[in-house]
């Protein structure tokens, strides 16, 4: 049998039991999974390994608020290595007050899909 | 003086308040809500992240998206509310007071209080560190309503002692927002937080997470130039010779959160050992007509079960209000809670042996993590009144139950409860 090599450690956090979860790769270049208990561990596995995804929660400057700034976030997982550039491309915006929480502050940032939404309402100062 | 006359007078405007509050108007009760900060919404308007709502509303919400909608409820449903406004004093008569800036002193006369002030960040473990005092020092809390709400950040270059999650998530939030995290510093041998938390707060940047150590000493005088950590053997005394020195410009400290309990100690109510007051099943503190919910009880790591506590405690407040209030009803009978092998604390503290044909909802904690577990009931003859197997038990996750006693056959003279929970014994293994 041919010799697996581990190229990466997933430790699942679908549910509390946190299994230790190996993507091995064999000589064929086919990549195995090994260490999950059930389904739902393999499936975050291989989402994690082939493109992992995060929700971006962030803050946004507004002028003339209630309060400085706004929590916003995407609606949708974005994928982890365009974090960065979605928070570059946030902080060089400013909007204003008033806002409602699910307004769409930017639409589809960077092209990736995504809008950015607010978190909450908020009120202009008066 | 301002005076003000309600049925309910809830104290603080989180996700406890609010959930109390609105369950109280829908008993068709004239409700009054007292928030000393300029908003509503509580801790949870600071924790922009997501994680919140599974439960409740089936979504995954970041904290302000949570508790929007229940402000919008307090609203929708015109409950009172008073803002920028302080309890101070709560009487043994159950007379309330407060100051404002409009109103300055005001009297609050109400059939049922419901405390629900939430929790104070301890300080504590930092206090002992050798060292001057210099500025860049904060609490993992205060720095997250720095950089969330005020828009600042505190600092550059961080160090975070202890790894409870809000350390974790700020220890993210900071280096998204360009800051440097250079560690989070842990005494125990394991995690505080969620392990969910460790991976996408901490492994996903490469934030190095030191087990085993702490902070030994802090170093400058007007600002802080860096800490020294030491590694600690097993009753956390450090040992000579593991010193390390990380230099940063700001200290966070994540080291636990605590009931916030001055009001309530002040009204004459018992505390527990985990610091909130002591509870009956129906969430009625040890003086009649006080209630309690939310991290003023006990600290919560999940809002939904804050909600879901506080409608119980906004409910049985109104029931109070309603049938109880102002009549003799002799002394309630109960049975005593006790916390057992790897129990850290459990809520309620005591059951009224009227209710034992009612589900009750157990929560509690452990002290140390465990594997294979056997969670169980004992009665004072050690006889077994519920058990339940459970994979994994850990600090930060609290456990819920909700039982029927009676169904369980408890004996009907019963004292004392003692929860533990034990490792389990082989044979039930193989039952798995
Ligand atoms: C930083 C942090 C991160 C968290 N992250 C998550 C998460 O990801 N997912 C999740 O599900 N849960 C999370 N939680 C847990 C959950 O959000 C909280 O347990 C819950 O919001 C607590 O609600 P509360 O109403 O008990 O307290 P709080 O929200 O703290 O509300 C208490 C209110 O009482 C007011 N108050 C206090 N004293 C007085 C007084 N004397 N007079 C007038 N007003 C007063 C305070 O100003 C405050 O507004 C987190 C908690 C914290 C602290
Ligand atoms: S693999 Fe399954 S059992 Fe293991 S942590 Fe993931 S979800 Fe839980």
């Amino acid at each position: 049998m041919l010799e697996l090599s581990t190229i990466k450690i997933i430790r699942c956090i679908v549910c509390p039991t946190g299994c230790e979860i190996k993507a091995k790769k064999g000589a064929n270049e086919k990549v195995t999974f090994e260490g999950y208990t059930c389904e739902r561990g393999l499936e975050y596995a291989q989402q994690e390994f082939y493109e992992p995804k995060r929700i971006l929660t962030t803050t946004m400057r507004i002028e003339n608020g209630l309060l400085p700034l706004i929590p916003v976030r995407t609606d949708k997982a974005i994928l982890k290595e365009k974090l960065k550039d979605v928070l570059v491309e946030i902080a060089k915006m400013k909007l204003k007050a008033p806002i409602k929480m699910g307004d769409i502050l930017i639409e589809n940032i960077l092209g990736l899909g995504a809008n950015i939404i607010a978190s909450r309402d908020l009120i202009k100062l008066d | 003086m301002n005076k003000y006359k309600v049925d309910v007078v809830v104290i603080g405007s989180g996700a406890a308040g609010l959930a109390s509050a609105v369950e109280a108007k829908k008993a068709e009760l004239s409700v009054l809500i007292i928030e000393r900060d300029h908003e509503l919404g509580g801790i949870t308007l600071q924790c922009i992240h997501n994680g919140f709502g599974l439960k409740e509303f089936e979504e995954e919400l970041t904290g302000p998206e949570y508790i929007q909608r229940f402000i919008n409820e307090v609203k929708e449903l015109k409950i009172p509310y008073l803002l920028d406004t302080m309890v101070f004093e709560i009487n043994k008569d159950k007379y309330l007071y407060a100051v404002n800036k409009q109103e300055g002193l005001i009297e609050v006369e109400a059939k049922a209080i419901i405390l629900a002030m939430g929790c104070r960040e301890r300080t504590r473990g930092a206090i002992n560190i050798p060292g001057f005092r210099p500025s860049g020092i904060y609490t993992a809390g205060q720095a997250q309503r720095f950089v969330n709400i005020e828009g600042y950040l505190p600092g550059n270059t961080f160090v975070i002692l202890g790894s409870g999650d809000i350390g974790m998530i700020m220890a993210r939030r900071l280096t998204w927002e360009g800051c440097k995290v250079k560690a989070v510093v842990e005494i125990l041998p394991y995690v505080s937080g969620l392990l969910r938390n460790q991976v996408q707060c901490l492994e996903d940047y490469e934030i190095p997470l030191i087990t085993n150590y702490t902070v030994t000493k802090i170093h400058g005088r007007d600002r802080i130039k860096g800490v020294t950590i030491s590694k600690v053997d097993r009753n956390f005394d450090r040992i000579v010779g593991s010193e390390k020195f990380i230099e940063c410009d700001t200290l966070l400290l994540s080291v636990g959160l605590i009931p916030e309990n001055e009001l309530t100690l002040q009204a004459g109510v018992e505390l527990s050992k985990n610091g909130g007051p002591v509870v009956d099943n129906n969430l009625e503190t040890s003086v009649e007509g006080i209630f309690a919910c939310g991290n003023v009880l006990q600290v919560h790591d999940l809002v939904d079960l804050v909600t879901a506590e506080a409608k119980r405690t906004g409910k049985v407040a109104a029931e109070y209000v309603k049938s109880r209030y102002d009549k003799e009803i002799k002394a309630r009978e109960t049975i005593k809670l006790v916390s057992g092998d790897n129990v850290n604390y459990v809520k309620p503290d005591l059951i009224n042996k009227n209710d034992l044909s009612n589900d009750i909802i157990f929560t509690f904690r452990v002290s140390y993590p465990d594997r294979r577990v056997l969670i169980q009931f004992k009665d004072e003859e050690n006889s077994i009144i519920y058990k339940r197997k459970k994979i994994y038990v850990i600090p930060s996750e609290m456990v819920e139950l909700s039982i029927n006693l009676e169904k369980q056959g408890i004996k009907p003279d019963c004292k004392t409860i003692t929860v533990e929970v034990i490792p389990r014994p082989e044979v039930l293994i193989e039952e798995d």
